[in-house]
């Protein structure tokens, strides 16, 4: 990143000439991707709508307001697994490629438990709310278990060794924690049982006047709360007590923090297991959200949530729950409202990426993140 | 390392057993037997045999466990200037102890399937496991066989230290051979025709006899000292200098080409088929040692280029192409097709190398996973449907067609010697291009780039041609690829490609050709590729979970891989030379060379 900054001044190779020409492109692309929007919404008869999709139709507000509620939720998943990323990054300084399996494990948990006591008659009677909170619960449990665990045989061993080591190995941990899992319960999609008639009602909420007005279906009317709740609950512990602050130190300085007192091992365990029981409950909500989990459902949301904690800016907490949901928004409106309009048909298959253009983009636009990086004076270098 | 030092102070204190040790180890022990066993292993890979009757593949998946676990409790750390406790009996019984606690986990999980069903969530919680570790006798043997069976192999385990060196390295010898001759037997029989009913039984495996027999000549051989000679001559011949060694090394070159022809000439076409895949897999795996193992560079996007090789030939070869290519697009032979793809995936190459070049190395990693996947979904999408036909993928793709013969998948030989060409070609680039200026501005970048770069070397230009060269070599993979295949889906460039091809450098050894080779040849060639069965075809199911500890364990115990390269495993290991360095009170150590490091072994362990 650093170099990228000095050869600003040095001569301009040919490189940096193609770089150059690669960010104005894309965000060339985005620009007049969303003119075609703007344009295709007030005329959807335009001239550049009918050469590029004669069936072209302006979106409805309804379908926008859709469109943001979806990508909301699932951005705010995609945050929760960000903080866990970030926070790891922010510690160690490298990239723990199996935290989606974290969450992938906390979503299975979630399937597990919700299946017994579907069984039991305890998931749609009466007592779901419990239920939920008892399956998050042993979801978080079971995820935090998940990242000490591997902190602790694969990544605490590798301390200290080149930077690309850890990262490998944790590629191995992802692999091989996905494949445990298709042996251990079989390959096929694992399905949740279906959620209470009063959850999946949609509410309708016109606070600011009926221009305002939206629709959300409840379960993820739950997911937001839940991440906005869980999200203030780790605020509040990394910025408030003693054991959050001992983690910024660690993260700070890892030498210094201990000559300070601070117990670096304890602290490092303590980031995992915070990072794990988010994405344990983000599974939960993935779970609650879509219904069906199966061992690779970690994959793509694992590198989603890292593109997030990036745009959102490496170890900075605020910062990689606001990238989680703008990356979750980005994905959910921009193959309607910048693809669509370019003619490129299909376009909600090119969701992931999309998510992965930002990511590009994002990194040679401004690769500290939308909100900064906050990482040790030795993992800035 | 960390709990061995701390252990280590208990059993030089006298022979007397570490219960917390011993209790420790035995449940990481029955965790992994139980994990082993849920997994299903056992039971998938019981029909296969080992020594027929005797030992199949299901038990050895289990039975491997407590053995290593007995040589690791009893292991010594000899620290520098601290003198080794002899070791005895208290390690064998360690050993022991440490197996029938492990052992005692299976009998737990046997009770619990026997009682409970929980075959719900757990697939493998089945009957058949019962059946399996019952030995069909009835549950009580199961339970009390268990823990005897594993103890007994944990004392054998911690009994190989007690062995002095020699008699160690033939009771491996007669185990490795026993080994290899069952996994290797289609491979054997095809080659030589009467060993089948020789050796191996009517179902498979070999039969008891035969493996006495052979570990029986593997022990002679190992006291015979005929190791010692070959170790002498492979000696000499790294002494050799100059003339006479160029020479030496063309005989070998020469003989093992001919061996390459020769082989698959009287072998099945199982066989063949296999060492095709194997060819495939290795010229990928030749093109990231030079991205990953000599410019240090993660590109976990990798198969991005063998996409580009293959679809690049399947759209100029194949006449069921997307329609929306024009008129004038020409239909082309396969070499003109293999000069466009190596065209196109170089162009890739510095279109993705570009952006990422300047990133942390493990930005760069995930961005480049990103492009990889942003390319086979762009494949994949009905965007361009018109032009690669999205899932429905290419599926006319024409043999290769050399005039005098033609390269097809039905006649995986041809597809070997094809592969096989090209493989010498990467061969020879790779070696010349470790040797030359590039090469040591690659090497310099892996080691420390801030230090290439103040040293005068163009980082930027040494790391785009790092991503051409690798594009180029698997963009051959890819061509060869698609004739072999004869159609191209996207599913077939999955990340988990890059995944399986990363492995394969790691394993084998970073920045090392032969370790390449190697690599491929064992995980590709015994385990199989992706999608490709390997010479275990019963472990199509589990080879990538074992790809995944191979991975982690290769990078926890022996991050330079299985032949490593000399100066990798310097810079992997700095701290111990700097450590043993300073305990033998040498202050110079820092003499950078290009001979064989001695320590390079020494160090690594075993």
């Amino acid at each position: 990143m650093t170099t990228a900054v000095k050869a600003k001044g040095s001569k301009k190779t040919g490189v940096d000439k193609f770089l150059t020409l690669l960010r104005f492109l894309l965000i060339g692309a985005i620009a007049i991707g969303l003119i075609a929007f703007v344009w295709q919404q007030i005329d959807p008869n335009n001239p550049f709508a009918r050469w590029r999709n004669p069936d072209a139709q302006p979106l409805t507000a309804e379908q926008i307001k859709g469109l943001v509620v979806t990508g909301l939720s699932q951005g705010a998943m995609y945050g929760l697994i960000a903080l866990g990323y970030s926070m790891v990054y922010g510690v160690l300084g490298f990239i723990n490629f199996a935290h989606g399996e974290v969450f992938m494990l906390g979503a299975f948990t979630g399937f597990v438990t919700s299946n017994k006591l579907a069984d039991a008659g305890l998931w749609e009677g009466g007592a779901f709310i419990p239920s939920v909170i008892m399956t998050a619960v042993l979801a978080a449990l079971i995820a935090t278990g998940a990242a000490v665990l591997m902190e602790r045989v694969a990544y605490r061993p590798l301390r200290g060794s080149p930077r690309l080591i850890p990262l490998i190995t944790s590629i191995g941990v992802s692999f091989f924690i996905q494949n445990a899992v298709i042996l251990l319960f079989g390959p096929g999609a694992k399905g949740y049982p279906p959620n209470p008639e009063w959850l999946q009602k949609k509410r309708r909420f016109d606070l600011l006047g009926d221009a305002f007005a939206f629709e959300v279906e409840g379960t993820k009317l739950l997911v937001l709360v839940v991440a906005s709740f869980s999200m203030a609950g780790l605020w509040y512990f990394v910025e408030r007590t003693k054991t959050g602050k001992a983690m910024r130190a660690v993260a700070e300085d890892k030498e210094i923090a201990s000559l300070m007192g601070i117990n670096v091992n304890k602290t490092i365990v303590t980031t995992f297991a915070v990072g794990g029981a988010m994405a344990g409950i983000a599974g939960i909500l993935w779970g609650l959200l879509f219904r069906s989990v199966i061992a690779t459902t970690g994959f793509l949301p694992g590198i989603k949530a890292f593109t997030a904690a990036v745009v959102g800016g490496v170890g900075n907490l605020g910062g990689a729950m606001a990238g989680g949901v703008s990356l979750g928004t980005a994905e959910a409106l921009a193959p309607l409202m910048l693809l669509e309009p370019l003619g490129v048909a299909g376009p909600t298959q090119l969701r992931d990426a999309v998510a992965f253009l930002l990511l590009i983009l994002v990194l040679l636009v401004k690769p500290t993140g939308l909100f900064g990086e906050r990482l040790s004076s030795e993992d800035r270098a | 390392m960390t709990t061995a030092l701390g252990n280590n102070a208990a059993s030089a204190s006298g022979s007397a057993l570490d219960t917390r040790k011993v209790l420790n180890v035995g449940a990481v022990l029955a965790i992994s037997l139980v994990f082993i066993a849920l997994a299903g292993l056992p039971v998938g890979l019981d029909p296969r045999q080992v020594v027929n009757g005797i030992l199949s593949l299901g038990y050895l998946s289990l039975l491997w466990l407590p053995i290593m676990f007995g040589w690791t409790v009893s292991k010594q750390v000899v620290l520098e200037g601290m003198t080794a406790t002899k070791q005895g009996v208290g390690d064998v019984i360690t050993g022991a102890a440490t197996g029938v606690v492990g052992g005692l986990g299976l009998s737990v999980l046997l009770l619990l399937v026997n009682q409970f069903d929980l075959r719900d969530p757990l697939v493998n919680w089945s009957p058949q496991l019962v059946d399996f570790l019952t030995f069909s006798q009835g549950i009580g043997l199961g339970v009390i066989a268990w823990p005897v069976i594993c103890g007994v192999l944990g004392a054998f385990g911690a009994s190989l230290h007690l062995l002095d060196a020699t008699a160690r390295r033939a009771v491996l010898a007669a185990i490795g051979a026993v080994l290899f001759f069952a996994i290797f037997e289609t491979f054997i029989t095809d080659l030589f025709d009467f060993l089948d009913d020789l050796l191996y039984g009517p179902r498979g495996g070999l039969e008891w006899y035969a493996a006495l027999v052979i570990a029986g000549l593997a022990v002679a051989y190992t006291l015979s000292g005929a190791r010692e000679k070959i170790a002498e001559v492979k000696g000499d011949y790294h002494a050799l200098t100059g003339e006479a060694k160029t020479r030496q090394t063309a005989i070998l070159i020469g003989l093992s080409a001919v061996a390459l022809i020769i082989i698959p000439m009287v072998t099945g076409k199982i066989t063949q088929e296999l060492m095709a895949n194997v060819g495939i897999f290795l010229l990928l795996a030749l093109g990231l040692n030079i991205v990953v193992g000599l410019a240090g560079i993660l590109d976990l996007g990798y198969v991005a280029f063998f996409a580009v090789g293959g679809y690049t030939t399947a759209v100029l070869t194949a006449s069921n192409r997307g329609p929306d290519w024009p008129e004038w697009f020409p239909t082309t032979p396969w070499f003109v097709a293999l000069i466009a793809s190596v065209i196109m995936a170089g162009i890739a190459g510095l279109i993705i190398g570009a952006p990422v070049i300047r990133m942390r190395g493990d930005y760069l990693a995930i961005v480049t996973l990103g492009f990889g996947e942003i390319i086979r979904l762009l494949f994949l999408s009905d965007w361009l449907k018109g032009y690669f036909n999205g899932a429905q993928g290419i599926t006319q793709v024409p043999p290769a067609d050399f005039g005098l013969f033609e390269v097809a998948g039905t006649n995986p030989r041809s597809v070997f010697y094809l592969v096989m060409f090209f493989a010498a070609i990467s061969i020879y680039a790779s070696w010349r291009l470790e040797r030359s200026r590039l090469g040591r501005a690659w090497m310099a970048i892996r080691e420390d780039e801030s230090v290439a770069e103040a040293m005068g070397i163009n980082t930027v230009n040494a790391k785009l041609m790092a991503f051409v060269v690798g594009a180029v070599l698997a963009s051959f993979s890819g061509a060869i690829f698609s004739a072999k295949v004869g159609s191209i889906f996207p599913t077939s460039f999955l990340i988990l490609v890059s995944i399986i091809i990363l492995v394969v450098v790691i394993v084998g050894g970073m920045g090392n050709i032969m370790g390449v080779i190697v690599g491929s040849v064992v995980l590709i060639g015994v385990l199989g590729g992706p999608k490709q069965p390997g010479l275990l075809q019963e472990f199509s199911q589990y080879k990538l979970l074992i790809y995944g500890a191979l991975l982690i364990w290769m990078m926890l115990k022996r991050p330079e891989g299985l032949v490593p390269n000399a100066r990798r495993s310097r810079e992997l290991h700095q701290d111990e030379f700097l450590q043993d360095a300073w305990l033998k009170g040498e202050v110079d150590t820092d003499e950078d060379d290009d001979n064989p490091a001695p320590g390079g072994s020494q160090v690594a362990p075993a």
